[in-house]
């Protein structure tokens, strides 16, 4: 990869919370090429969150450099480069689904009649056509993560940071919400760095998997994913997706994360 | 009109029966009590006097005692209004400069303890006995500082990530306090509004037992028990007190309309 072609550079990046508390990051280097899938694995607090809020640049590194598409980070917040789904749905109560998806497109000054269209797309992408006027209240947990993820897409951002959006969903329909993802993220071209517990899901949608450990939590490999493009169900299947499952799986115990949750496998 | 009821509306009138019908019921016993039982017991009328005398009381004087309910209301009305908009203005500036706040705020928890309504005696002085506005000054300081303090609690108690979403969007202040910020305080607001209304009429009345237009509600109940018109002295209460009450039931209602989406009203609605 060529250094122009980055998205994301991050050099001997650190966080530590409080003065001598907790060291939730130590000298990440990671670049990340565009049109990459990138994800972060690694046990409970090993800083998986932290090291997307710091290249969103919503919390500052102690020490280091983050440059994203050329930029620096803030600057990169500032031209809204970003979109970001946390970890939980943050919808704002007091906006109905429609309202809140349509939510940065009222930032960014899109007319009343695009936003009305751009939501429809949105809400039958994540599958939640005739919910509009519904209050966030009124969806289950599932549901409201599916219209965080619909608002980060609204304006088609060129870097999404997603941190486990799909962990409150059940296992088919995060399939799908997987191969939903998949496809907006080869339509529009984007780069995704995205958070996950589980290895599977991280084998199956990611160009690189970034296995990080804790205490301090560091990178401790980054593995390519060579499954053909575009994956799909057959994807699944494949021995290969097995080998890197199982690659994913011995680096993460390598770097000490016995606490993984892994779920069970079907076994054929 | 039949008084066959659709089988739906006959259900929902059981239902209102059987939400409204122990309030109803305990309504009755309480006015039957005041009655008949008081009386019966030895209550002397300047300290109670029988309901069916006070409403007479009400009924011969309800010129009088409606034109004073109104003035007196003006003056609650006016010190809610100035004073609950002084304090959203005041909660908004606290929460965009907030080494502002913690300067200031230990000084408004102080004043909060004071009690008010010794400065009713005061204000006379201050504006003139006969104006409205030595009224409306306690009014609305009473009203000041619960809206003071919860709304900024409102405005300050976001989740952060609801603060760094708009970060993520690189929203300015103003649209911070204006999408996030402003909606997320407004069930605070509505309870500090509600007791807003409450404290204001207290004030109001207060306000007129040292002194004012001899048609105000308040001087009419001080000289009404100087001259032994006990009667008219409880009517003139209780007109106070349905104010007070319609006062407070205008303020919730506009709660439902303004926050309907919030979880303590979501529960009633449906
Ligand atoms: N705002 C904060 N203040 C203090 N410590 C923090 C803060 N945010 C995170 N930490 C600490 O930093 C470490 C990493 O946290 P982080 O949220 O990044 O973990 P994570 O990998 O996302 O975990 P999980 O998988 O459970 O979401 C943790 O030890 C946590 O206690
Ligand atoms: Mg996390």
């Amino acid at each position: 990869m060529k250094p122009s072609e980055a998205v994301v550079t991050a050099r001997g990046i650190s966080k530590t919370f409080g003065k001598g508390g907790v060291t939730a990051l130590q000298d990440i280097e990671l670049d990340v090429g565009r049109g990459e899938f990138i994800s972060l694995i690694g046990p409970s607090g090993c800083g998986k969150s932290t090291l997307l809020r710091v290249i969103g640049d919503l919390v500052d590194p102690t020490s280091g450099e983050i440059r994203v598409n050329g930029k620096s980070a803030r600057q990169a917040r500032l031209d809204r480069d970003y979109g970001i789904v946390f970890q939980s749905a943050v919808l704002y109560d007091w906006r109905t689904v429609a309202k809140n998806i349509a939510l940065p497109l009222e930032l960014m000054g899109f007319n009343r009649a695009e936003r009305a269209a751009r939501v429809q797309e949105l809400l039958s992408l994540v599958e939640l056509d005739g919910f509009e006027k519904h209050y966030p209240w009124q969806l289950s947990g599932g549901m409201q993560q599916r219209v965080s993820i619909a608002r980060a897409l609204s304006f088609t951002p060129a870097l999404l940071l997603m941190d486990e959006p799909f962990g409150a969903l059940d296992e088919m329909t995060r399939e799908r919400m997987n191969d939903e993802l998949l496809r907006i993220w080869t339509e529009i071209r984007s780069t995704v760095i995205f958070v996950t517990h589980s290895i599977t899901e991280a084998v199956y949608l990611s160009t690189r998997v970034v296995v990080m450990s804790p205490r301090p939590g560091r990178i401790t490999s980054v593995l390519p994913i060579d499954l053909e493009q575009p994956r799909t169900r057959e994807t699944r299947e494949d021995p290969r997706f097995f080998e890197l499952v199982t690659e994913v799986r011995e680096a993460l115990h390598a770097g000490g994360a016995d606490d993984v949750v892994e779920e069970p496998e079907v076994v054929e | 009109m039949s008084t066959l009821a659709h089988p739906a509306s006959g259900r929902r009138n059981t239902q209102r029966v059987r939400k409204w019908g122990p309030a109803a019921i305990v309504f009755g016993i309480g006015m039957a009590l005041w009655q008949w039982v008081l009386p019966a017991l030895g209550v002397e009328r300047y300290l109670l006097p029988p309901l069916s005398d006070v409403l007479q009381a009400f009924w011969d004087n309800r010129s009088e005692l409606v034109r004073g309910g109104w003035i007196t209301f003006k003056e609650a009305l006016g010190g809610f209004v100035l004073g609950c908009s002084l304090a959203f203005g005041f909660a908004l500036v606290l929460a965009r400069w907030r080494p502002l706040g913690s300067a200031l705020m230990p000084y408004m928890i102080a004043a909060n303890a004071v009690p008010i309504v010794a400065f009713a005696p005061i204000t006379n002085a201050w504006f003139g006995t006969l104006s409205p506005w030595s009224k409306v000054v306690i009014a609305a300081v009473l009203c000041f500082f619960p809206v003071l303090v919860n709304t900024l609690r409102g405005l300050t108690s976001l989740r952060p990530e609801s603060l760094e979403l708009m970060r993520s969007y690189a929203a300015p202040q103003r649209v911070v306090f204006a999408r996030a910020r402003i909606p997320n305080s407004l069930p605070f607001v509505f309870s500090a509004l509600k007791i807003a209304s409450v404290l204001a009429m207290i004030g109001a009345v207060v306000g007129d037992y040292f002194g004012g237009s001899t048609e105000a509600l308040g001087v009419q109940i001080v000289s009404s028990v100087s001259l032994a018109q006990y009667e008219t002295a409880w009517a003139a209460i209780l007109v106070a007190s349905l104010i007070g009450i319609a006062f407070y039931a205008a303020v919730a209602l506009a709660e439902r309309l303004v926050v309907g989406w919030h979880p303590s009203i979501r529960a009633g609605v449906d």
